[in-house]
């Protein structure tokens, strides 16, 4: 048996099912004869028959359709009307299909059914009311196959039946496997057909007995439709009763072999396995763990297999559940095709992995944002023809659509080759839209500008167009890919092209997480997000967490990384809690990156995801729930929604440093920052009045009267240079440090060369020197370090710093401190 | 004639339409969740599935229980989803003919009314019949 590729076996099971309505509906519509949707259904069906038989060069199949469609047509029109010869026809017609088929479904090919008494019947009656058949399109292949069998019926050999058929299958592609009796059966039965067109009967009497000879087991119901339509041509009620009896019985477990290989099932039933299955696995869990207590070989060995199935049965479950991404880009040929005629675009798509296996329910979630991008790479990112071939590029733009599967995830890229999306254009556009100030915009870089394609209301087209930009565009993309737990990103290179990249969890029924204890509860923290864990030295006091403001921080290889308590965003923290925390797991989200401070850390496992009620998905910090290993339910965290929790919660803590800084100023020692600023030198400025550490690059900043301001988060920051306020000189380098002092609306940015540590200064130790912007030194960790006086600093960057009605306590108790080593 | 799965809450008789009640167990450890509404009392596995379990007591203006008293579980079905509503001791199915069921009274405390379907008279104690929706929403 030859093998059936894809096409072909979904044409298949496309048919059957096809064919199965085309039985109802042609009963259906010998009841009401009038019925213009039974009729269009009718004519669709075989229609798509003929269509994808034509394509496949199935050309016996093709033919029977195509008599069968001149016969629809004409009920179709109207020329006749339904009448029970008629609807015997046309059924014989769907029994013939189905033979053929069948032939398909086994060898690959046609074989060798007989398709020819379904054609005489058709044509037959088709000719009957009209007088000149000549120029319907019937007469052609049967015509066709007169001149040749009349030749070549008689050698009865391989070499002289294969051009017979050839003559009836206009385009053949497969190879018959059948020899030359089947050969002789089909030029024989076209001898009948032509004849039979003319004058039936004598002819068809010749043709039953030729055939009765032969042992024809593939081809049950060829036989008696030839012979009873040879005695009774007019009206072959008695055949079509009799042919559709006869297939099943015959045929009964292989002739539907295609459309029972694969089944419809509804998902909830899926749904329901899957759930199942996972208690399954809780259970055997639990029988392994008493079998590993007892000392019982057999119990032992049983639950190892039941631990074998199990596992198996879950891998199968899961799998009914994946679909390969090619389900969803299969559509993206046709919607480029038609994209890029509309827009006047050359297109050429190419797809890679389309056989990348994913979730259905995520399958169905990409979807649309998938076609958004694809649309969105056509209408926006690939240039008209002219514009490519000046700008020294084919006139064809490329579209390409890779996925893979990538640690767990699923990585889909959608790649053009086209214009490019310029970073200034799109901070242009924000500004433009009110969706971020200039000065914000001027702050960002390239790669964060892009990422304000994401926002709402974003859309990067000049006019508004049909196709895409109105207005709807990446930040539902985002927000839909978030919403699966995927993440969606974005490189471009003007004039070179661009890239969406999504990343998409490969299931969400299953993944593996993090088990992470927090306030006596359990919680699982999904892996994707988690980069590392750092593990806190909780004995020592200090523990190596450190305060900007009240804002916690740890340094993570040099670099400040920012912390966020579980207990915290939980709502969970008593006190007393403080130092229980002993775990910071890294976690990234979207361009945010975070620590998230733990108690402990158990374990890691896959888990099952259930989703959670309504009720408490609203809560927007957890995005499931789960049974552990040990039966317990544990909450999944949304890790993007509790940095969005904690980064909304900045401007709180900001409120609340107000206080704790007059506080903390006040104590005798005082953790001081210490900074580089050029030349070896050192100055150290309290921690407690900082409000943030900045990078910007030394190309952002500006020059406004003189001073040095860098646009910052919707305002200016301006800028004082330690080094040239306090005499001496820093590295050049593009990127500047800044320590950033804020009062009320007011912000400065204080520029060092590095920042050294953060250090306990003990006022006591203080010296006094006198020197222009410094109020003493002291010696920290072994080295002289220069205090300085931030005051002073602080109205060189900006003079009307302090002059805001604003209560001045934050600065009250700093000069306390500084004063008092004088 | 309608039936009714009734529990007791501090003493006092509660029901809930027999249709829409899964099963009544014993109530199994519950996994918090911070953040919640009030009557939201946790998670529990039944029999791996994730369940929410909904205290009354909140609702009903009831002080909540001392730790470590037994309870118990009657699951409900609400709309798709199962929701466990903890309750203090489970009673009997009850049936209660339609002229014994009368509308709650007026004088109810107004947070409680959606709460309350009607009042059944039965021959020695009033029965008060749960909306389960409403319940299940507490």
């Amino acid at each position: 048996m030859e093998e059936i590729d894809d096409i072909v076996r979904e044409f298949l099971v496309e048919s059957y099912e096809n064919l199965d309505q085309l039985d109802r509906d042609l009963v259906a519509l010998e009841v009401t004869p009038g019925s213009r949707d039974l009729l269009s259904s009718v004519f669709r069906t075989i229609h798509t028959i003929k269509g994808t038989s034509g394509f496949l060069a199935f050309g016996r199949l093709e033919r029977v359709a195509h008599v069968g469609e001149n016969l629809l047509v004409d009920l179709r029109d109207g020329r006749r009307s339904m009448d029970q010869p008629t609807t015997d026809a046309l059924l014989l017609m769907v029994d013939t299909v189905r033979d053929v088929l069948g032939s398909i479904e086994r060898t690959g090919g046609e074989g060798d059914v007989d398709v020819d008494p379904a054609v005489a019947a058709i044509t037959r009656l088709h000719d009957e009311p009209v007088a000149a058949p000549a120029d319907e399109p019937v007469a052609e292949p049967v015509a066709e196959a007169v001149t040749e069998p009349v030749t070549e019926a008689g050698p009865e050999t391989v070499t002289g039946a294969e051009p017979t058929v050839e003559a009836a299958a206009p385009a053949p592609r497969r190879k018959r496997a059948i020899g030359s009796r089947a050969a002789a059966t089909k030029a024989a039965a076209e001898a009948a057909v032509t004849e039979a067109t003319d004058q039936a009967t004598d002819e068809a009497t010749d043709e039953p007995t030729a055939e009765s000879d032969e042992p024809t087991a593939i081809e049950p119901d060829a036989e008696p439709t030839a012979a009873v339509e040879a005695v009774e041509p007019p009206a072959p009620v008695v055949p079509t009763q009799r042919v559709p009896a006869a297939a099943p019985l015959e045929d009964t477990g292989t002739l539907r072999g295609a459309a029972d290989s694969s089944i419809r099932v509804g998902v909830d039933l899926l749904d329901q396995l899957m759930r199942q299955v996972g208690e399954l696995v809780l259970a055997r869990n639990r029988i392994s763990r008493l079998a590993s207590a007892a000392e019982d070989v057999d119990l032992a060995r049983s639950a190892q297999q039941l631990n074998l199935i199990a596992s198996e049965l879950q891998e199968g479950v899961m799998r009914t559940r994946m679909q390969p991404i090619d389900h969803v880009w299969s559509k993206m040929p046709r919607v480029v095709r038609d994209l890029a005629a509309l827009c006047g675009r050359e297109v050429r798509l190419e797809m890679q992995g389309g056989d990348t296996e994913l979730d259905r329910g995520l399958l169905e979630a990409v979807k649309d944002p998938l076609t958004h991008l694809v649309r969105n790479a056509v209408d926006h990112g690939i240039e008209p023809p002219q514009d490519r071939v000046a700008a020294g590029k084919p006139a064809q733009g490329v579209l390409e659509l890779r996925a893979s599967h990538a640690g767990g995830q699923v990585s889909v890229e959608v790649r053009d080759d086209g214009r490019g999306i310029d970073p200034e254009i799109v901070g242009a556009k924000a500004v433009a839209k009110g969706l971020r100030t200039a000065d914000q915009v001027a702050a960002m870089t390239p790669g964060e500008l892009l990422q304000l394609l994401f926002l709402p209301g974003f859309s990067t087209a000049e006019t508004v167009t049909n196709v895409s930009g109105r207005g709807v565009g990446m930040d539902v993309v985002r927000t839909r890919i978030e919403a699966i737990g995927g993440t969606v990103d974005v490189e471009s290179t003007v004039g070179v092209g661009t890239v969406w990249r999504l990343r998409i969890p490969l299931t969400l029924a299953i993944m593996p997480s993090l088990t992470v204890e927090c306030a006596g509860d359990l919680y699982a923290l999904p892996q994707v997000h988690v980069v590392e864990l750092v593990a806190l030295d909780t004995q020592r006091p200090d523990s190596g967490i450190e305060y900007v403001h009240a804002a916690p921080v740890y340094r993570l290889r040099g670099e400040l990384l920012p912390l966020v308590s579980l207990a915290g965003v939980l709502g969970v923290d008593e006190p007393g809690r403080d130092g229980r925390s002993a775990v910071i797991a890294v976690v990234q989200s979207d361009q945010h990156r975070f620590g998230m401070l733990v108690d402990r850390v158990l374990t890691t496992e896959e888990i099952v995801v259930t989703p959670l009620a309504a009720r408490l998905k609203s809560i927007g910090v957890y995005s499931g729930a789960t049974v552990l290993g040990d039966g317990r339910v544990a909450l999944i965290l949304d890790v993007q929604a509790i940095a969005r929790r904690a980064i909304s919660r900045e401007s709180e803590l900001a409120a609340r440093n107000a206080q704790q800084e007059a506080v903390a100023a006040r104590t005798e020692v005082e953790q001081v920052l210490v900074a580089g600023i050029g030349g070896g030198r050192r100055v150290a400025m309290p921690l407690a009045s900082v409000a943030r550490l900045e990078h910007v690059r030394s190309e952002q900043v500006e020059l406004v009267g003189g001073r040095e301001v860098v646009q910052y988060r919707g305002t200016i920051l301006p800028l004082a240079r330690l080094d040239r306020l306090l005499g001496t000189y820093a590295r050049e380098s593009d990127e500047l440090l800044l320590v950033v002092y804020t009062r009320g609306a007011r912000s400065v940015g204080l520029v060092v060369e590095e920042i050294v540590d953060i250090v306990e200064d003990e006022v006591g130790r203080h010296s006094t020197i006198d020197d222009a912007g410094l109020t003493g030194s002291t010696v920290l960790g072994d080295k002289v370090t220069e205090l300085l006086d931030v005051r002073s600093a602080i109205v060189a960057a900006d003079r009307d710093f302090y002059s805001d009605p604003l209560a001045d306590d934050v600065f009250a108790g700093l000069d306390e401190l500084v004063g008092a080593g004088r | 004639m309608s039936s009714f799965v009734t529990f007791t809450i501090e003493d006092r008789l509660y029901g809930v339409d027999v249709q829409r009640v899964q099963e009544a167990l014993r109530a199994h450890a519950r996994t918090r969740v911070p953040l919640s509404a009030e009557g939201v009392s946790g998670l529990v596995n039944l029999r791996g599935q994730v369940v929410l379990t909904v205290d009354l007591r909140p609702r009903l203006g009831l002080t909540p229980v001392a730790d470590g008293t037994e309870q118990m579980m009657v699951v409900v079905r609400v709309g798709g989803e199962t929701v466990s509503l903890l309750v203090d001791e489970i009673g009997d199915v009850v049936d209660v003919e339609p002229e014994r069921v009368e509308a709650p009274p007026d004088t109810l405390d107004p947070a409680i009314r959606p709460l309350i379907r009607s009042a059944c008279t039965l021959a020695d104690q009033l029965l008060l019949v749960l909306d389960v929706d409403e319940a299940a929403a507490a």
